[in-house]
C-alpha cells in the first residue's frame, strides 16, 4: 500500500476523530460550569452528589465508562439499539467524563477570585446571575485557560479511546491498517497525524491566551 | 428640598459577634443629610464591621438600621434583627461604598467599571450611562483614561475610579472603608483631594480612616470607635483637643506619635 492510500485513509478516520474532539467539548466545557455550581451549592445533599459524580467519573478508567454506556440499555433495559447507539453512547461517555474534570478546573478558577468581586458587585446591586456571568466567570476563563488547554489537549489523544466501540476514528483506522499491512508503519502516520493537530490546537489556545492577557490582576 | 435634619441612615443599638466575639456591642450612629461623619479608632475596634453592617454586607445580630424611611432591620419579638428583603433591594440604591483595597473590575475598562452598573442595574440608556461616567471620569482628573485596564493605574487612580464608580450610582450616602489604607502617602493626597471636593458639595459621607489629620479638615462630626463601642464622638475641635475619656487621650497620644 502506498503512503499516500494510507494517509487518506487515516485522514477519513482524523474526520470521526475531529468530530468526538468537537462534540466533547461544546458538551463537556458548559456542563463543566454546571458541575462546578453544584460541587460548590450550599444545598448540601447537591453538593454531595456532584462529588459522587466527579469521583466516579475521574475514578475510573475512560475507556470502562464508554463500554458501560455502549452496553447499558442492553444490559439495564434489555434494549436492543441499533448501531447508531455506538456514537451516542460514545458523546455521552466523552461529555460526562470531560464535565468532571472541567468542573473541578472551574472550581478551581472561581474559588480562586477574592471576595472582594462579588462585594462590589453586590454594593452595586448586580443580582448573583450577572454577577457570575458578567463579572465572575470572564475572570475565571483567563484564570484557568492553561489548566483548560491542558484537558483540551490531553482530549484530542483520549479520542483514540473510542476503539473500543469499533468508532472508526484515527486509531481504529492505523489498527486495521496495520494489522492488514502487518507493519507499524500506520502507527506512525496516525502519530504523526495526532501530534500536528495538538500543535495546531496550541496554536490556537496560545492565541486565545494572548487575547486574554490584555489585563492582568 | 434640603433639608439638613434629614436623617439619611440610623443605626440603633447595633449588635454583632462572630463567633464567641462581640465585635460590635451597641453602635448607635444616625447621619444627616450633607453631613461628613468620620470613624476613627485602632484597628479591630469594629469601625470596618460597622460599614460592613451597614452596607448590608454584613447581616448584625440585633439592632435596627433603616436608611431614611426605609427600615431594612429592626429586632423582632426575640430581640434578633430581622431583615425586610424587599427594603434591603431599596436601601441598596441609597447609599454606595468605596473599598480599601478598590474592588475594581479588573477584566472591564475604566469606562466600563464606572458605567455598566447604571445601564445595566438601574437601567439607564449606555449612552446616557457613558456620558455620566465620562463627565465624572474627568471629575476625577482621569480624563483620557476611559479606554485603560485597571492594571494600568496607580493605586491613587484606581481608588479615584472605584469613587467615579460609586458615585455614577447616584447614591444619597458614600460610604468609605479605609480608603487610602492601601496607598502610598503621594497617592493618598489625590484620593484626599477627591473626597474634599465632594465635602464640598456636601455629599453625605461616612469614612471610615487612619488620616487623623484629614478627618479632622474634612468631618463635620469624628466618631471615636474602640472596642465595639462608640467611645466618643463630636466636632473635631472638641475630640481631639478636650477629650472627655480616657481611652481617646490614649488612642490620640499614640496616633500623634
Amino acid at each position: 500500500m502506498e503512503l499516500t492510500a494510507m494517509f487518506t485513509a487515516l485522514l477519513s478516520g482524523f474526520g470521526m476523530t475531529l468530530q468526538i474532539f468537537v462534540i466533547t467539548l461544546v458538551g463537556a466545557l458548559p456542563l463543566g460550569v454546571l458541575v462546578a455550581l453544584a460541587r460548590m451549592c450550599s444545598f448540601k445533599p447537591l453538593a454531595l452528589l456532584a462529588r459522587f459524580y466527579i469521583s466516579i467519573l475521574r475514578g475510573t478508567p475512560l475507556m470502562l465508562q464508554l463500554m458501560a454506556w455502549m452496553f447499558a440499555p442492553y444490559y439495564l433495559f434489555g434494549l436492543s439499539l441499533g448501531s447508531d447507539w455506538k456514537f451516542v453512547a460514545c458523546a455521552i461517555g466523552f461529555i460526562l467524563n470531560y464535565s468532571a474534570y472541567f468542573g473541578e478546573i472551574y472550581r478551581s478558577g472561581i474559588q480562586s477570585i477574592p471576595r472582594g468581586q462579588y462585594e462590589a458587585a453586590e454594593i452595586l446591586g448586580y443580582t448573583k446571575a450577572q454577577c457570575f456571568l458578567k463579572i465572575i466567570l470572564p475572570q475565571v476563563i483567563k484564570r484557568i485557560a492553561p489548566a483548560i488547554g491542558n484537558e483540551i489537549i490531553a482530549l484530542v489523544k483520549d479520542t483514540s479511546l473510542a476503539f473500543v466501540l469499533g468508532i472508526m476514528e484515527m486509531f481504529t483506522q492505523a489498527k486495521a491498517l496495520a494489522a492488514a499491512l502487518a507493519n507499524m508503519t500506520p502507527y506512525f502516520m496516525a502519530a504523526l497525524i495526532y501530534w500536528f493537530f495538538t500543535l495546531f490546537v496550541e496554536f490556537v489556545l496560545n492565541k486565545i491566551e494572548k487575547k486574554l492577557s490584555y489585563y492582568h490582576d | 428640598m434640603s433639608n439638613k435634619n434629614e436623617v439619611l441612615v440610623h443605626i440603633a443599638d447595633l449588635h454583632k459577634s462572630f463567633g464567641a466575639t462581640e465585635v460590635l456591642k451597641g453602635i448607635s450612629l444616625d447621619v444627616h443629610k450633607g453631613e461628613v461623619v468620620a470613624i476613627i479608632g485602632s484597628s479591630g475596634g469594629g469601625k470596618s464591621t460597622l460599614l460592613r453592617c451597614a452596607t448590608l454586607l454584613e447581616t448584625m445580630d440585633k439592632g435596627t438600621l433603616a436608611y431614611s424611611d426605609v427600615v431594612v432591620a429592626q429586632d423582632n419579638e426575640k430581640g434578633q434583627a430581622a431583615y425586610d428583603k424587599a427594603a434591603m433591594l431599596k436601601a441598596r440604591t441609597k447609599f454606595s461604598l468605596v473599598f480599601q483595597d478598590f474592588n475594581l473590575f479588573p477584566h472591564w475598562t475604566v469606562l466600563r467599571n464606572v458605567a455598566d452598573a447604571p445601564h445595566n442595574v438601574l437601567g439607564k440608556s449606555k449612552a446616557e450611562a457613558e456620558e455620566t461616567a465620562r463627565a465624572l471620569i474627568k471629575k476625577m482628573g482621569l480624563e483620557g483614561k476611559e479606554g485603560m485596564v485597571p492594571c494600568d493605574l496607580s493605586g491613587g487612580q484606581k481608588q479615584r475610579v472605584a469613587i467615579a464608580r460609586a458615585l455614577a450610582m447616584n447614591p444619597e450616602v458614600l460610604f468609605f472603608d479605609e480608603p487610602t489604607s492601601a496607598l502610598d502617602p503621594e497617592l493618598t493626597r489625590e484620593v484626599l483631594k477627591v473626597i474634599r471636593d465632594l465635602a464640598a458639595e456636601e455629599m453625605t459621607m461616612v469614612i471610615v480612616t487612619h488620616e487623623m489629620r484629614f478627618a479632622a479638615e474634612v468631618a463635620d462630626r469624628i466618631v471615636f470607635m474602640d472596642r465595639g463601642v462608640i467611645v466618643e464622638e463630636g466636632p473635631a475641635e472638641q475630640v481631639y483637643n478636650n477629650p472627655q475619656h480616657q481611652r481617646t487621650r490614649d488612642f490620640l497620644s499614640q496616633a500623634s506619635e
